[in-house]
């Protein structure tokens, strides 16, 4: 279509016009606000020294130290969600894409990701700690003196932000798998191949961007989700481990992330020290925009497959 | 059999590793996914199930009139916090209206704010705007949908809110209904305009796919009749993309619904129901949706009365969210024609 010339065009369209630019250069404007406000705050109040050390709690700011530890919690609960998510998330991409039998089931099963992409994560949260409260799961938290089970670690809140990253998981995986042209799968078969093996040496390497995509997608909003850490990971200031043994104490104990770090430290929370909550708010807002412009970086790497050469 | 029991995990886990790491058939590789896949419709029924028998006492207590309006809803829940101290057994009387008007105005509000930002934008960015400003959007909008809810938060509550408190409500405003409620400037209209912000990349996206995908034919061949391009748009590609609107709304309303941590910053985490009588007042009462109050009662969740009462809230959400999702999912089915699933 080439460029008319909008004068002749009736007053109701080009009303129209004015609000499509003027809601375009809204989204603009917001963006660049929210951006550079947090910069603004983040450069005025972030110091080297407060990802260094240990949150204190201490009412006096000058005391109540950095925040090391919300830091190693956003970073071990999205490594141990994303490792949770990407096994069954693959899994159920291939099957809703290379079987998918019988016909209804493969619906539900499409629909039904569609339901847990659509739970709140505050629900996930309730459902988790009902789940870990049960006496089944009382290894993955621990138990208190009267035998009630606490509910609340790494594992529990690990396990819920896996059903975050899910959807992610399964929607980018599928995507990719569905570029892969039908006569690739073909040609497999035809060198004898059985289905199983296309798709372990021939489906799954070509859908790597896919998988990375949605991985680095998942990885970011489980970062950035708050619900679930102040429900289930026991908002412990510092991660207490639970238990013996180097690794798994850590994940049956209970700890916080940067984003219960800011909530607590806004005037919605106890802590009400602003200047530390933009500072963990700007680290926060670097990491999440890091793990999502990741993805430009990985599609941008993918070579174009030699099908289409 | 003894020696079997004597020496079993060598065996046992050889004959393991050895099915596991033989080439699968298609037989047991289609067996073993299609399991994977259907443990998500187990876990949804888990999900329901747990949720709802642990709600149960809430809703049974109060048979309908739980969703009913009637007496002040946080004295209500401090009433059932306290009813473990007093021996006479638990209380449950809840009158969650004040509350589910709160859900359902922040909701309502945002997702039609938000709906009209996102078409407009769409229409925009699909066919309106200079190639370098398509350029900057498409980031702006990922970041945007990226911008974690705490943060959003913070800048409401730190910048927004008092802002609003001090500026844009007069003395005479909060004297007018300090007798009912204080307004801080942390307030529905604060809450909606956040929300909005929040969940409008979520539609943009779905709104834009849709637009791109509409048949070129279609919009050429009303071009070539003498339509301008803003009535090409308008009538042909807006009115073809109508399921990707709803699909959108739909979809945006389940996580506006979901959102917690954000709107108990904000909304002023009081169980008051906005009166839109009031008139202007009304934007600036404060309010606290369903999830938010989770959220701040979030210590009281192992505490058996309160804590099931804060499932009963947790199993409304629920509810609405599954019917949204299937409703979205069902709205966006037709797009499949034109090879726009998304």
């Amino acid at each position: 279509m080439g460029r008319e010339s909008t004068s002749s065009w009736p007053l109701i369209d080009r009303i129209g016009l004015g609000l499509a630019w003027a809601a375009g250069l809204l989204l603009c404007l917001v963006a660049s606000a929210i951006v550079i406000y947090m910069l603004v705050r983040g450069v005025q109040f972030l110091r080297p020294g407060l990802l260094f050390s240990h949150p204190q709690p201490e009412l006096d700011q000058t005391k109540s130290g950095g925040f090391l530890d919300p830091l190693l919690g956003t970073f071990i609960l999205t490594v141990l969600g994303t490792t949770l998510a990407i096994l069954p998330g693959v899994s159920i991409a291939v099957w809703l894409s290379e079987y998918a039998r019988p016909f209804w089931l493969a619906r539900a099963v499409e629909s039904g990701v569609e339901v847990v992409a659509g739970t709140p994560s505050i629900v996930l949260a309730i459902f988790g700690l009902i789940i870990f409260s049960q006496r089944l799961f009382a290894p993955f938290s621990f138990t208190a003196e009267g035998g009630a089970v606490f509910g609340r670690s790494f594992f529990a809140a690990g396990a819920m932000m896996a059903l975050i990253a899910l959807p992610l998981i399964v929607g980018a995986t599928r995507e990719a798998l569905q570029a892969i042209p039908r006569h690739v799968r073909e040609a497999s078969y035809a060198l004898g191949k059985t289905k199983a093996a296309t798709i372990r040496r021939v489906l799954l390497p070509t859908a790597r961007p896919g998988i990375a995509t949605g991985t680095a997608l998942g990885m970011g909003r489980i970062a950035g989700d708050t619900a679930i850490v102040v429900i289930l990971l026991g908002a412990s200031l510092q991660l207490s481990s639970q238990g013996s043994g180097p690794i798994l104490s850590t994940l049956r104990g209970t700890g916080s992330t940067l984003t219960s770090y800011v909530y607590n430290n806004s005037p919605a929370g106890e802590g009400n020290a602003p200047e530390k909550a933009y500072a963990a708010a700007f680290v926060l807002l670097l990491i999440v925009i890091t793990l999502n412009f990741a993805v430009d970086l990985i599609s941008r790497r993918r070579s174009a497959p030699a099908w289409n050469t | 059999m003894t020696t079997k029991v004597a020496q079993p995990s060598p065996g046992l886990l050889d004959s393991l590793w050895e099915t596991v790491s033989k080439p699968w058939t298609d037989k047991r590789a289609e067996l073993v996914l299609g399991a994977l896949a259907c443990s998500v419709l187990v876990l949804i029924a888990g999900m329901v199930i747990f949720v709802f028998v642990k709600a149960w006492p809430s809703f049974s207590h109060n048979g309908l009139s739980w969703f009913g309006s009637g007496g002040n809803v946080d004295q209500q829940l401090d009433d059932i916090f306290n009813s473990t101290k007093t021996g006479h057994g638990y209380d449950y009387h809840l009158r969650a209206w004040p509350l589910l008007w709160g859900t359902i105005l922040t909701t309502v509000g945002a997702v039609v704010l938000g709906l009209a930002v996102a078409l407009f934008a769409a229409v925009f960015i699909v066919e309106f705007a200079p190639d370098w400003l398509r350029r900057v959007l498409d980031p702006v909008v990922r970041l945007l949908a990226a911008v974690p809810s705490v943060i959003y938060g913070l800048i409401g509550i730190l910048v927004i809110v008092p802002f609003v408190g001090n500026h844009l409500i007069s003395a005479g405003r909060k004297e007018s209904v300090a007798y009912v409620v204080q307004l801080t400037g942390a307030s529905l209209i604060v809450a909606v305009l956040i929300l909005t912000v929040m969940i409008t990349p979520i539609m943009l996206a779905i709104i834009v796919d849709a637009l791109r995908s509409v048949p070129r034919g279609w919009t050429e061949g009303a071009a070539a009749l003498g339509v301008n391009r803003w009535r090409v748009m308008w009538t042909i590609s807006v009115r073809a993309a109508r399921p990707a609107i709803v699909a959108a709304a739909v979809l945006a309303t389940a996580r506006a619904l979901g959102e917690a941590i954000m709107l108990s910053m904000v909304s002023g985490s009081i169980g008051f129901a906005p009166n839109p009588l009031d008139g202007i007042t009304f934007f600036f009462e404060p309010t606290r949706p369903l999830a938010a109050t989770i959220v701040d009662r979030a210590d009281a969740l192992s505490a058996p009365p309160l804590g099931q009462t804060l499932y009963a809230f947790a199993a409304v959400l629920l509810v609405s969210a599954m019917f949204l999702s299937l409703a979205g999912w069902l709205a966006k089915q037709p797009l499949k024609k034109y090879g726009a699933g998304a």
